[in-house]
């Protein structure tokens, strides 16, 4: 209580007494263009995951199954998945920068009701509604970025997410289900803002998937227009949906065997997330040169 | 034994209506989705009157009816449109046939395909269970050609017979001016698609169906809004939740024809699980439609 004195108590319990009575402010400005740093897992990030990539991933057989038979010939044979954005999970994760936030308020009030994100690949919109409502009932519509409500933890923004539609972990066939809850923690440093993001799908998880991505401020970023029109590429009979049969996927060794993983590794699991699976493997030799993605960090140098 | 589980499916499909509730969505247009314990129905209002797509359950009847009068005050005309003949469906054609009369001071009209009327109309089976309604609960429209359209509401609306899908008397209502499609039982995303071989029901009938849902709906941009979707059972839906469907159940289909192909007896195909990766999301272990029950009924319409 040193250096307190009687004021100041005074007026820290008199503005305790009127917070609860004032309408919900941010606790935090998330608002501004903010630009992705991919510092971690970039090669997956931005060119793309290879086949067979399933490291890290907490999945279950079935979702290992259906990533096994993703052929992703299906993107050019199927028009309908042309045009499709990440999922509101992903969009977090993947190559979609910038995202510009800004706030909704209440005219009246001047209460916070809303926050919008927007970021540039597919013009992806979401909107964290922080009035207080509830999400909609399951029957009702699902939508690729879901239904986000949010609540202050102290200096931190918590997001709940729910009524996506169908769609992935990762960009290479790894499966998200339309039941899948998505808890994300915004937390920002001055000009960085992380976020942290939690996934429970319990078609496809058997714990959450916990990953984090860095944002740096960039006042002068622009988003612009990124219409899709989807068109037919390739002559095919109608309802074609390419894909492998059960173990007939030719590529599902080739990231094990081109970056020396033991094969088990890449095929994900929870038991695999954690420093004790490390123990299992053994002396795993380096391979000799490395050929691809070796200073991928960026937009900029991931093209090997 | 199998078989006659096969054939159980619909007396099943009238127990256990569960607790009487029934929501309505507004879907778009003219269009709402009533959402009841043990399946869907759509309801289009206007200055006609009403159309009602499928009637549910019979002891749902009187919610049918309240949520119905909630929308549309002193209709001038009531009609109701079968998509099939199952009584999950069709099970409240009398009661709200006769309200409609009452309310209107017409005659209800019953549109159905003449597969509906035929197979209400047949003499019990014992092998077959019962989807026989009393003469007042009977299509008094049945209609025989590919299609049927009529104007009502002000808007063109499309009767489209889906030959051996679900059974063989399948119709798709397509609200041409709300743009919504109403699917009946061809499309059940909460669930495998129940396959009546008893009345008809084939995989390939599905399939045939969905990418006909397909060629119908057209998102409004990037995969999404545009043209709605009501499933006979599940959550609003679009296109892409038809995709995503539709190709689960050519996998599926695909993989099965494959262990045909390689002279596996029915318990084999069982045993080799072709549907394993879909199963947390669509399988059930018990009830009235079991995963299964869906694997078999795959099985044996590939094979006749």
């Amino acid at each position: 209580m040193r250096g307190l004195n009687f004021v100041h108590v005074a007026v820290g319990m008199t503005a305790s007494l009127l917070l609860p009575c004032m309408p919900a402010v941010a606790q935090i400005d998330l608002t501004g263009n903010w630009v992705a740093l991919y510092h971690e897992d970039a090669p997956e990030r931005l060119p793309g995951p290879a086949l067979g990539d399933y490291l890290e991933l907490p999945i279950n057989e079935a979702a290992r199954l259906r990533a096994d038979s993703y052929d992703p010939n299906r993107i050019s044979a199927v028009v309908e998945y042309q045009c499709r954005p990440h999922g509101g999970d992903y969009s977090m994760r993947g190559l979609s920068v910038p995202m510009r936030v800004w706030e909704e308020i209440d005219p009246a009030t001047q209460s916070l009701v809303a926050i919008h994100t927007r970021m540039a690949w597919m013009e992806m919109e979401r909107t964290i509604w922080l009035d207080g409502r509830a999400h909609p009932p399951e029957y009702a519509r699902h939508t690729w970025q879901g239904f986000s409500t949010g609540v202050w933890e102290g200096n931190a923004l918590v997001t709940t997410t729910t009524h996506f539609k169908p769609s992935y972990l990762r960009r290479n066939g790894m499966p998200r289900s339309a039941e899948a809850t998505l808890t994300e923690y915004w937390i920002r440093h001055g000009d960085y803002l992380t976020v942290v993001t939690s996934i429970d799908d319990p078609a496809f998880l058997t714990e959450p998937l916990v990953r984090s991505s860095n944002w740096v401020l960039e006042p002068n970023a622009r988003i612009v227009p990124n219409s899709c029109t989807p068109a037919h590429e390739v002559p095919v009979p109608e309802g074609t949906v390419p894909h492998y049969m059960p173990g007939g996927n030719p590529f599902s060794r080739e990231f094990s065997e081109f970056f020396g993983i033991p094969f088990e590794a890449t095929r994900g699991g929870a038991q695999t997330l954690y420093p004790e699976y490390r123990m299992t493997m053994g002396e795993i030799p380096a391979p000799p040169q490395c050929t691809r993605y070796c200073n991928c960090t960026g937009l900029g140098n991931c093209g090997g | 034994m199998a078989v006659a589980a096969l054939l159980a499916v619909p007396v099943l499909a009238q127990q256990d209506s569960g607790e009487a509730e029934v929501h309505v969505l507004p879907v778009q247009g003219n269009v709402y989705m009533l959402v009841g314990p043990r399946g869907n129905s759509a309801v289009q209002v206007g200055y006609d009157g009403v159309l009602l797509v499928d009637t549910q359950l019979a002891e749902l009847a009187p919610q049918i009816a309240g949520r119905i009068r909630e929308l549309a005050e002193n209709p001038v005309r009531f009609i109701i449109v079968n998509t099939h003949v199952h009584a999950d469906h069709a099970g409240g054609n009398q009661a709200l046939a006769n309200m409609g009369h009452e309310e209107t001071g017409v005659r209800t009209e019953v549109i159905a395909h003449e597969n509906v009327l035929i197979r209400m109309t047949a003499a019990p089976d014992e092998n077959v269970a019962e989807t026989q309604l009393s003469p007042e609960g009977w299509p008094t429209a049945a209609y025989f050609m590919p299609h049927r359209d009529i104007h009502f509401n002000g808007e063109p609306i499309e009767i489209l017979h889906q030959p051996s899908a679900h059974t063989d008397g399948d119709s798709l209502v397509f609200f041409r001016r709300s743009d919504v499609v109403s699917t009946g039982d061809i499309f059940t995303p909460d669930r495998y698609p129940v396959i009546d071989m008893a009345r008809g029901g084939t995989v390939q009938g599905v399939i045939d169906a969905l990418n006909r849902i397909i060629r119908i709906a057209v998102p409004e941009d990037k995969q999404e809004g545009g043209t709605k979707v009501i499933p006979g059972h599940g959550r609003l839906c679009e296109e892409a939740d038809v995709v995503e469907y539709r190709d689960m159940v050519t996998i599926i289909r695909d993989r099965v024809q494959a262990l045909i192909d390689e002279g596996m007896s029915l318990e084999e195909v069982q045993a080799a699980r072709p549907s394993l990766d879909y199963d947390t999301e669509y399988g059930s272990d018990s009830g009235s439609w079991t995963t299964e029950m869906f694997v078999e009924s795959v099985y044996r319409s590939l094979g006749e």
